[in-house]
């Protein structure tokens, strides 16, 4: 069983892609950024990544790392990361941890795993882990039955796209641009052939991220993957002092897209 | 290109290789590739071109001729007798890599990565830069081959070190000031590596040291060998055996993996790695990753690093630029636990008062990198007393950081270096120790016209 691919395998039963969103604990503070997260589960977020603060988040671009820096110096950690996974799943959309591995290192493999299960989360995103690399957290995983996400790349081989996929479960994450988060006036075809190259290989849900602001690029994105992953405007719109009322009209744009499956432009 | 080549390198000659990495680069638990899925076919890719590379006559000639003509390698072995007598009496000898064209052992690297990168049909190269030696060296080696290149430093750094940013300029690269996080090292690390995941189609990333995702450890380590191969002959042949000890800063690690790696194979050479104690270990200001760190995951690769509670690196602080890291190189961190080789801490007061000593000595101004491995040997120097050889890698020549030195030992007014004769030698900590320094800097000005 897996939290996330029942909820994706719902969404589609829907005609639909999953809307995923992504923010970071900290920012501009822990209950302020946990609000936000309520927010947009609140406009229509199915599942919500719960970003760990990290102070070298190599794959983020500057609206991420801007918020990031924030929580970092205020001391964020796994602890303030819980309390978002258990509110998410409390508004009732499916928390899943996104993390630089350090962090979980750190805290400890197990003890993470123990930790996230019990307070209600899904797995865990982890973007600078590959597979190869990955033996506790695979151990633990399987322990607990928790979910693991890792990323293709339209970069990697047809083969790395068969041994990773096969190590994920939950969904696999197509990182759609070769670059860092951010914004994008156009998501491109890339992320098409990165999905299409995916789903040759794995049965398993395909989830884009990287680019998508909104609920156009939602709608065009939906066209092709199971679930359509936006972080950085999501943080933009905190960044901009929008609060969580301008989260939630984003999640509201946005899972209007989803929904609006093939008529992106 | 019209000098001959030496002649082609038979590859069964070439040193032995450590045992280590692993064909997955790791050494024991440490190194590795913790990096986004995005980068794996590049790093891929330079393993496979560097695996052919490190065998293949062809390119061994010319990184070879490269070397010779170009670096002015063999670089010499200096006995520095005068220096010597602060350290206990013990034989001294700098393996002398300030000597090298652009000022450091960083030469070595990258003349190698270049030619790499032309091999694998790359027209751009990136690094990134602390105290600007590695950013001045791929700067140079960019222009030497037709590549385009932009490096990147902390902005923090570019104060610090503004006339490396100069040189880089005039050698035609574009420098990036970093201003996320710290704006030192680490961060000009973290926008490097998301330039490459954004132009990895175009663009190789020349790594400045032995850390990083896998094959950085190792294909920097191997490049920069040469230092401790040349050192173990030339010692050999001046004085007929080895020396007790190998002494080298280690801030990342390149200089001294480069100039420890022949000797690993020799059990009775001790190997001493000096870190950047900053203001001192205990007030947690300090740059000394192996003794103030414990392992995690950072740039890439598992080693030691600075972090706290949650696993956020910690912001270093070193006098010295280029030691100015919170990581260190994964093979380093397996020596350390082989027991193979010792980390200390030098604080900046240790290492600035060696810089003053070599310079009254022996008229040789090092940099401040390499000071940290001056003031080991007068620590070590003195506890295994007069009948012992010392070997000292001077990574590099300290022009660069005739501004920080001046203004540690209170010599006028250097927002813009007074390079009269009137110094007031009563201010001087160590007397007569810098009195040439600012000659140095009016020379450094007129090699960069």
């Amino acid at each position: 069983m897996s939290l996330l691919q029942d909820r994706i395998s719902a969404a589609r039963a829907e005609g639909r892609a999953a809307l995923i969103a992504y923010l970071p604990v900290g920012y501009p503070d822990v209950d302020a950024s946990i609000e936000a997260m309520v927010a947009a589960v609140e406009g229509g977020a199915d599942i919500v990544e719960i970003g760990v603060p990290y102070s070298d988040p190599g794959m983020d671009g500057p609206t991420i790392q801007e918020a990031v820096d924030v929580a970092v110096r205020a001391g964020v950690g796994m602890t303030h990361v819980l309390r978002g996974v258990e509110a998410v799943a409390a508004a009732g959309a499916v928390p899943v941890v996104m993390s630089y591995w350090n962090p979980i290192e750190r805290y400890g493999v197990d003890r993470f795993a123990d930790d996230l299960a019990a307070a209600g989360g899904a797995g865990a995103i982890t973007p600078d882990l590959i597979p190869d690399e990955a033996g506790p957290w695979l151990a633990a995983t399987d322990r607990t039955g928790l979910d693991r996400v890792f990323l293709v790349a339209p970069s990697s081989t047809d083969a790395r796209l068969a041994s990773t996929t096969a190590a994920c479960r939950g969904f696999v994450y197509a990182a759609s641009t070769m670059g860092v988060t951010g914004t994008r006036a156009s998501v491109g075809d890339a992320a098409q052939r990165l999905v299409e190259r995916t789903r040759a290989v794995t049965d398993r849900p395909v989830c884009v991220g990287l680019g998508v602001s909104d609920g156009d690029q939602a709608a065009e994105v939906a066209g092709f993957a199971d679930g359509v992953i936006v972080g950085s405007a999501y943080v933009r719109a905190l960044l901009d002092g929008g609060g969580p009322a301008a989260v939630r009209a984003l999640s509201v744009d946005l899972a209007g897209g989803v929904r609006r499956v093939g008529s992106g432009t | 290109m019209t000098a001959p080549h030496p002649p082609a390198p038979d590859v069964r000659d070439l040193p032995a290789r450590p045992a280590w990495p692993d064909a997955t680069g790791h050494f024991g638990p440490y190194g590795g590739r913790f990096v986004p899925e995005a980068l794996i076919a590049a790093l891929d890719e330079l393993t496979e071109a560097y695996e052919a590379m490190r065998v293949d006559p062809a390119f061994l000639g010319e990184f070879a001729r490269l070397q010779r003509d170009y670096t002015g390698r063999p670089s010499p072995l200096t006995d520095v007798p005068r220096f010597a007598e602060h350290c206990g009496g013990a034989r001294v000898m700098l393996k002398r890599e300030d000597l090298n064209h652009t000022g450091s052992h960083k030469i070595n690297n990258v003349l190698g990565q270049a030619l790499l990168t032309k091999r694998i049909g790359k027209s751009r190269v990136i690094a990134e830069t602390g105290a600007g030696q590695h950013g001045v060296a791929t700067a140079t080696a960019a222009a030497l081959m037709g590549l385009s290149c932009t490096v990147y430093m902390g902005e923090e750094d570019t104060r610090r070190q503004a006339l490396n940013v100069a040189r880089m300029r005039l050698l035609g690269a574009e420098v990036v000031p970093v201003t996320t996080g710290s704006r030192t090292l680490k961060d000009a690390i973290n926008e490097a590596f998301r330039d490459w995941v954004t132009n990895v189609e175009t663009t190789n990333y020349v790594f400045g040291t032995v850390a990083g995702p896998h094959p950085f450890p190792a294909m920097v380590r191997d490049f920069q060998r040469v230092i401790g191969d040349e050192a173990r002959e030339q010692v050999l042949e001046r004085i007929g055996r080895l020396p007790d000890v190998v002494l080298a800063c280690v801030g990342g690690g390149s200089n001294a993996i480069g100039i420890f790696t022949a000797f690993v194979p020799d059990d009775g050479v001790r190997l001493v790695g000096l870190e950047a104690g900053g203001d001192g270990v205990d007030t947690g200001r300090h740059a000394a990753t192996i003794t103030g760190g414990d392992p995690g995951v950072l740039h890439g690769a598992r080693s030691y690093l600075l972090q706290d509670d949650n696993g956020q690196t910690i912001e270093s602080h070193s006098i010295s630029a280029g030691l100015d890291y919170p990581g260190v190189g994964p093979e380093h961190a397996y020596l350390h636990d082989l027991g193979r080789a010792e980390y200390r801490p030098v604080t900046d007061s240790e290492a600035m008062e060696a810089f003053a000593l070599l310079c009254r000595t022996e008229g040789i101004i090092p940099a401040i990198e390499s000071a940290h491995a001056l003031a080991g040997a007068m620590q070590v120097g003195r506890e295994v007393g007069p009948d012992a050889v010392l070997l000292v890698n001077l990574s590099g020549r300290g022009d660069k950081d005739v501004e920080t030195a001046s203004r540690w030992f209170g010599l006028g007014d250097h927002e813009e270096v007074d390079p009269g004769p009137g110094l007031d030698t009563d201010q001087q900590p160590t007397e007569g120790a810098v009195s040439n320094d600012d000659a140095t800097a009016g020379q450094d000005a007129g090699e960069l016209a």
